[in-house]
């Protein structure tokens, strides 16, 4: 196999296992610059994909599990919200309890209702978001370098990839291009300023915490009907961290996301490839050490030795209006 | 934080408050029994059964207690000083080479209470050490030691699966895990405290870490109330600025109390490796460290609530596995909804019934509300 074709295929696994990361960091980005943390984008996650694989699996319908995803992911948001907005409880811990509320829901459920183990049942075509194949893309595929490109590496994702990918600029225009967004960053960076022009940041922070269950929802989808065909126990597997990793290694900004997301979903995709890949220098790398990079490189990052990762202001901090 | 709730009685504070919470917790977790088909009844049933019902039963039930007490403390001494310390299970995890280090080298040669000194040494000079990098990082660096505690758990977990897989594994084994201990590195069972009680311990691996747990309960409560650093840690908690005012030196405060903190999480893993599997195994630490979270919130941060929250997850544990032998629909992932439950409303939510028990028992006491009214 030559050099260019693994390039092709490890670029192509790279979108691909980034795809849920994007889509969940998105998710971060929106409630952190309005002020809330969110360690629980792991658990909206998991149970948007158990929501997606249940509905589409009952209804055998993709639509409906995506719809599904969306709307469990926008409860969690919810309780989230309701404890942290208006309870003024400790964000982390609520995004903690969230995690492990759905991680055992999702098995008890599935179990109840499917019996496969904590899995859903596998899912027929209609049930799933089949490969997008882009135009001309059989017809490019002989072009010498272009071609591979386009038909190997842009073409043929699914649908939710597609999105993902343009949820970067979309969020970015979102965030600093509408009233929406400059209002949101600036209830996260000083919530009683926002509160003197008489807006209300109690129902801004709903509404960023609500943006992050669409998200999160959709990643969830990703990964039940997209990725794989149907749900299975603990299927997010820490992507929801990574994506948190990849938030803050991206300094909270959403173009520094997408390459966050690349470089760690690259790295994923490596280590599952290259098991025993030898270096040059180096030698032989562990493949703990690959997987435990995207961590290592945040902590890195957040001490400050690789430029300055400075959160939201007002991020964590309840806010009170009478003082 | 500056939340304007009138102070309640003691009683009301630190018993019917959590009280109602957990309640509150216990009660959804029965809805989600109903859905699956259950009736909740019968599964509180197995599970106190489970948990109490033979000499045997309390034995596994107190073995986990006594897990959950190290991690709780670890937890509620990192909350004193206001940092929450969401690694305990990393800290556990890497705590497990110094246990397994001790009992590797002087198993064969030395009685086991001679190693256990020696590998409690190890387990929290280990814990410690893997708490001493992100409470050097918060207070020298300012990064947030909740996000860097997360990414140290998932370090731990591919560092522990490297050592195991490329140090710690016997040569020609397949399964992660060090060798066996032999005597030395077996920690004898507390079946003469059950016996006390007429009670067998069965197979149960209640063992002298027990005991361990409790003096460490009681070294928790002196060092936060009773000692110069337990002070400036609970100042450093109430607020960094009077700390700073008064000359506490802050960097000091947040490594030393993370250290202990990861000390202490790190002294969970004698529990299972040196009293239960005579072995480090691959994720011997099974999310307990993450249950200290919840410990640590339902005991308000005090020992003398994190032993019987401690011991309510252990019932929860050891009944946990009984349902599920009972109630084949319900497996022991029920114990983590219950555990991210009592996390929401005895921590997240702890004020959402504060208002309404603040209206009823200042209402039952007329006295008290004139102080209050007096006091504001």
């Amino acid at each position: 196999m030559d050099v260019f074709q693994v390039f092709i295929e490890l670029a192509q696994s790279t979108v691909r296992v980034s795809t849920p990361l994007i889509l969940a960091a998105l998710a971060g980005l929106f409630t952190e610059r309005a002020g809330v943390f969110d360690i629980g984008l792991e658990g909206k996650m998991l149970g948007g994909a158990f929501a997606a694989g249940c509905v589409a699996y009952v209804t055998q319908s993709v639509a409906m599990g995506l719809l599904a995803a969306v709307l469990v992911s926008v409860l969690l948001s919810l309780v989230h919200g309701y404890a942290s907005i208006t309870q003024r409880g400790s964000q982390i811990v609520s995004g903690v309890a969230i995690n492990f509320v759905v991680a055992g829901s999702t098995v008890i459920l599935g179990e109840a209702w499917f019996r496969q183990g904590g899995r859903t049942p596998a899912l027929s075509a209609d049930g799933r978001f089949g490969t997008i194949t882009l135009p001309f893309a059989d017809s490019l595929r002989e072009v010498p370098v272009l071609g591979p490109l386009y038909s190997g590496l842009l073409s043929g994702h699914s649908l939710l990839t597609y999105l993902a990918f343009l949820m970067v600029p979309a969020s970015w225009w979102v965030l600093y291009r509408t009233r929406f967004g400059l209002r949101l960053r600036a209830v996260g960076e000083n919530p009683g300023a926002v509160d003197t022009a008489g807006i209300s940041v109690i129902w801004l922070r709903y509404r960023a915490v609500i943006c992050c269950g669409i998200l999160c929802g959709i990643a969830g989808a990703y990964l039940s009907l997209a990725a794989n065909a149907g749900f299975t126990k603990g299927m997010t597997a820490g992507k929801g961290y990574i994506a948190l990793a990849a938030l803050i290694f991206a300094k909270w900004r959403p173009t520094n996301i997408l390459f966050a997301c690349l470089l760690f979903g690259f790295l994923d995709a490596f280590a599952i490839r290259y098991q025993s890949f030898a270096f040059p220098l180096i030698g032989k790398v562990p493949v703990q050490l690959m997987q435990a990079l995207p961590y290592i490189l945040t902590v890195i990052l957040l001490a400050g030795f690789i430029g300055k990762a400075i959160p939201p202001k007002a991020g964590g901090v309840p806010y009170v209006k009478e003082r | 934080m500056s939340v304007p709730y009138a102070k309640l009685p003691g009683w009301a504070e630190y018993g019917l408050i959590p009280l109602v919470n957990l309640a509150v917790a216990f009660l959804i977790s029965g809805l989600v029994v109903l859905i699956v088909g259950e009736s909740p009844l019968e599964a509180a049933y197995h599970m106190v059964n489970g948990a109490f019902g033979r000499g045997e039963y309390i034995g596994f039930t107190l073995y986990y207690t006594t897990t959950f007490i190290f991690t709780g403390l670890a937890v509620a001494v990192a909350f004193h000083c206001g940092l929450f310390n969401i690694g305990g299970e990393g800290q556990a995890y890497v705590g497990g080479i110094g246990v397994a280090l001790a009992c590797l080298a002087f198993d064969r040669t030395l009685p086991w209470y001679l190693v256990f000194p020696i590998a409690i040494v190890g387990a929290s000079l280990f814990g410690a050490l893997w708490a001493l990098i992100p409470g050097w990082l918060q207070a020298k660096r300012g990064s947030h030691i909740v996000i860097t505690t997360i990414m140290f758990n998932f370090i731990a977990a591919s560092l522990m699966n490297y050592l195991l897989n490329r140090v710690f594994k016997p040569l020609g084994s397949m399964s992660l895990e060090t060798r066996t201990f032999d005597a030395g590195g077996q920690l004898p069972k507390l079946d003469w405290l059950m016996s006390i009680f007429g009670l067998s311990v069965g197979s149960a691996p209640f063992n002298i870490s027990f005991l361990l747990a409790l003096v460490a309960a009681f070294g928790v409560w002196v060092l936060i109330w009773r000692t110069k650093l337990g002070y400036e840690m609970r100042t450093m908690g109430h607020s960094p600025a009077a700390a700073r005012y008064a000359g506490i030196k802050e960097a000091r405060i947040i490594v030393v109390t993370m250290m202990i903190s990861g000390g202490l999480a790190g002294m969970m893993a004698l529990n299972p490796i040196m009293g239960e599997q005579f072995r480090m195994q691959l994720d011997f630490v099974q999310g307990a460290g993450f249950v200290g979270i919840a410990v640590a919130l339902m005991g308000r941060s005090h020992p003398a609530g994190i032993i019987p929250a401690a011991l309510l997850f252990g019932m929860l544990y050891q009944g946990g596995a009984e349902i599920a032998f009972e109630m084949p629909s319900i497996s022991r992932d029920m114990i983590v909804i219950i555990q991210g439950l009592v996390i929401l409303f005895a921590g997240a939510l702890e004020h959402m019934f504060r208002p309404a028990i603040t209206r009823l028992v200042l209402g039952l006491t007329p006295a008290t509300r004139a102080t209050v009214t007096k006091g504001a």
